[in-house]
């Protein structure tokens, strides 16, 4: 599995609890992701994926375990690993544009102001933002403009992985779907690695490669691998129509509301818990569904089981 | 009245009060005797001097209007012009805040930055913090042999806690987004400082800034009383000496004046940095 762009193994995070134990909030979890691959997780509150996304960008160390990027072991933060937070975490004493010179110029200090500038302003463009908005402060600019600056400025730095942290979680749904949409656009011409947290099903298919399931905590682990066979490029309205849409959200939201709980609390026992990998594509001859275990030792999800569609 | 805005109202308010409490104030005072109604023992022991009393507005300002038209002149120790007075006042103010602020940044940074260095110098702070700045004068005096120093060193013991004490708290109070911003940014640890950490504290600094050189204009005029020599404050003294009721009110003025330049220079400074989130 080493041959995988991104792999994470045994990835096992415990806290004190408090009251002299210890509290598990997942164990020996792996998974991999390829170049260039756009992979969502999905799962319930508490599960640890925002402490999965912490430990990718390398601002939490985990328990035990150990994340492989390109061939070397993530420690640390860096410029390899672009991050958008949920709250946007612009500085908000510097103008937008500034916000995203800032961090280009992190990542090319030989590029000389004007480069620099004319970079930013490039990607700041491809999200909607040009003319006199760029120089706003980010308390003048709504919800949606300022996720769409912090995009802009993980974008322009072309990070080998972009971790995107529930970026659309504190937007109304309106303009939730429009950055979407230019986050796909923006994505398309990039072959941009990118690992997205979220809780919204329908945004996970519209975006995804590939949806990683999360039981619920504790021990959760990352329990499937679960392919969105819809072909890009995708439109919201149009994927709807699209034969596999509804038998991957019925999956999803089966998993969410049943199975996340069914699977929770098991201890890894020492097992490498790789997910299995489920490819729903009702427009191809044969089975409906195929759930096919990961080989090499790993365990079977104990409570896998077919969904009649 | 509903033409005017709300600050001319306010102005001309202001004008009222002013003026109505300046005729209270005239009319208040009985008249002075002129010279020539004086008796021989009067004349000889200063004008009536037992019965002196505060003077009317009317003098303090024909009093300002002197001063005001030659603030500069020197005629002796004794005698020099309001503005040296001041000159000499705010220099002692600024040598001393600007030292206090060389120490009191720096450190309230690393106070702010590591929890152990707070711990450590919290029981000395807390110890050093309320005695009165005037309490080290003796010892000032004794260790440094020069009431001028020794006045500087009251006024860098008096300005360094408020400037100390917010550095520290806004540093510590930084959001950790922002310095997770520079972390996954690879900013090294003097860039996190300079171009996350001090504008993300910086109102928090400068508030404290803007406290501590307030205190130290209030602490100034008591420890020139001390000293003696020059400044806005043994000016006062000097005066109330001279028993001349007229020059008291005015430096009175003048103090409140300065120190009210003073602030808004610094509330300039508080916009400059502040930031909306």
């Amino acid at each position: 599995m080493s041959k995988s762009f991104l792999s994470i193994e045994n990835l096992t995070q415990r806290y004190p609890d408090g009251q002299g134990g210890e509290l598990t909030v997942f164990e020996n979890a792996s998974f991999t992701v390829e170049e260039g691959e756009f992979v969502c997780i999905l799962g319930h509150s508490g599960c640890g994926k925002s402490t999965i996304m912490n430990i990718l960008a390398g601002l939490a160390e985990p328990t035990s375990g150990a994340v492989i990027m390109d061939g070397q072991e993530v420690s640390g933060p860096s410029l390899d690993r672009g991050v958008v937070f949920q709250n946007y975490s612009l500085l908000p004493w510097l103008s937008t544009l500034a916000n995203v010179t800032f961090g280009v110029a992190a990542r090319h200090p030989k590029w000389s102001r004007a480069e620099v500038r004319e970079h930013s302003l490039k990607y700041l463009e491809m999200v909607g933002l040009k003319g006199d908005v760029v120089h706003r402060k980010p308390s003048q600019l709504s919800g949606g403009m300022r996720q769409r600056v912090s995009i802009a400025r993980a974008f322009a730095n072309h990070p080998k992985l972009l971790l995107l942290d529930e970026p659309f979680g504190a937007l109304d749904a309106l303009t939730r779907g429009t950055i979407q949409d230019e986050l796909l656009k923006i994505w398309r011409g990039s072959n941009q690695t990118v690992f997205m947290i979220t809780h919204d099903i329908d945004e996970a298919i519209l975006l995804a490669d590939r949806i990683l399931l999360m039981t619920n905590g504790p021990y959760a682990r990352v329990a499937e691998s679960v392919e969105i066979t819809i072909p890009r490029p995708r439109n919201r309205t149009a994927i709807v129509e699209h034969p596999n849409y509804y038998a991957i959200r019925n999956h999803l939201v089966q998993f969410l509301g049943i199975r996340s709980r069914e699977l929770a609390g098991q201890p890894a026992d020492g097992g490498m818990q790789r997910p299995a990998r489920v490819h729903i594509d009702l427009t191809a001859e044969g089975e409906a569904e195929e759930a096919e275990p990961e080989p090499s030792g790993a365990r079977t999800p104990p409570a896998l089981r077919a969904v009649n569609i | 009245m509903d033409k005017l805005s709300l600050n001319q109202r306010a102005a001309l308010l202001s004008i009222v009060m002013l003026v109505v409490g300046l005729l209270v104030w005239e009319l208040s005072i009985p008249a002075q005797k002129a010279v020539g109604e004086l008796t021989e023992y009067e004349r000889l022991t200063g004008g009536g001097a037992p019965k002196a009393g505060v003077p009317p507005p009317s003098q303090v300002l024909a009093k300002a209007w002197e001063q005001l038209s030659n603030p500069f002149y020197d005629a002796g120790p004794n005698d020099k012009g309001i503005g040296i007075q001041i000159g000499y006042s705010i220099y002692r103010v600024l040598t001393g805040y600007l030292m206090a602020a060389l120490v009191a940044i720096p450190l309230g940074f690393l106070i702010g930055m590591s929890p152990v260095a707070y711990r450590a110098l919290n029981p000395f702070i807390q110890v050093l913090r309320p005695i009165s700045p005037l309490a080290w004068m003796p010892l000032a005096l004794f260790i440094i042999q020069d009431s001028e120093a020794s006045a500087i060193f009251v006024i860098f013991i008096c300005s360094i806690w408020p400037m100390l004490i917010n550095t520290a708290f806004g540093v510590a109070g930084v959001r950790k987004d922002w310095v997770n911003v520079a972390r996954t940014h690879e900013l090294g640890p003097l860039k996190t400082a300079f171009t996350v950490i001090l504008p993300a504290a910086a109102p928090t600094i400068v508030t404290g800034m803007r406290i501590s050189i307030g205190i130290a204009w209030l602490v100034i005029v008591a420890a020139e009383m001390l000293v003696g020599g020059t400044g806005i404050g043994y000016y006062v003294w000097n005066e109330w000496n001279n028993l001349d009721l007229t020059s008291v009110i005015f430096s009175i003025l003048m103090i409140g004046v300065v120190g009210m330049l003073l602030d808004a220079a610094f509330g300039q400074l508080q916009r400059a940095v502040a930031y909306a989130e």
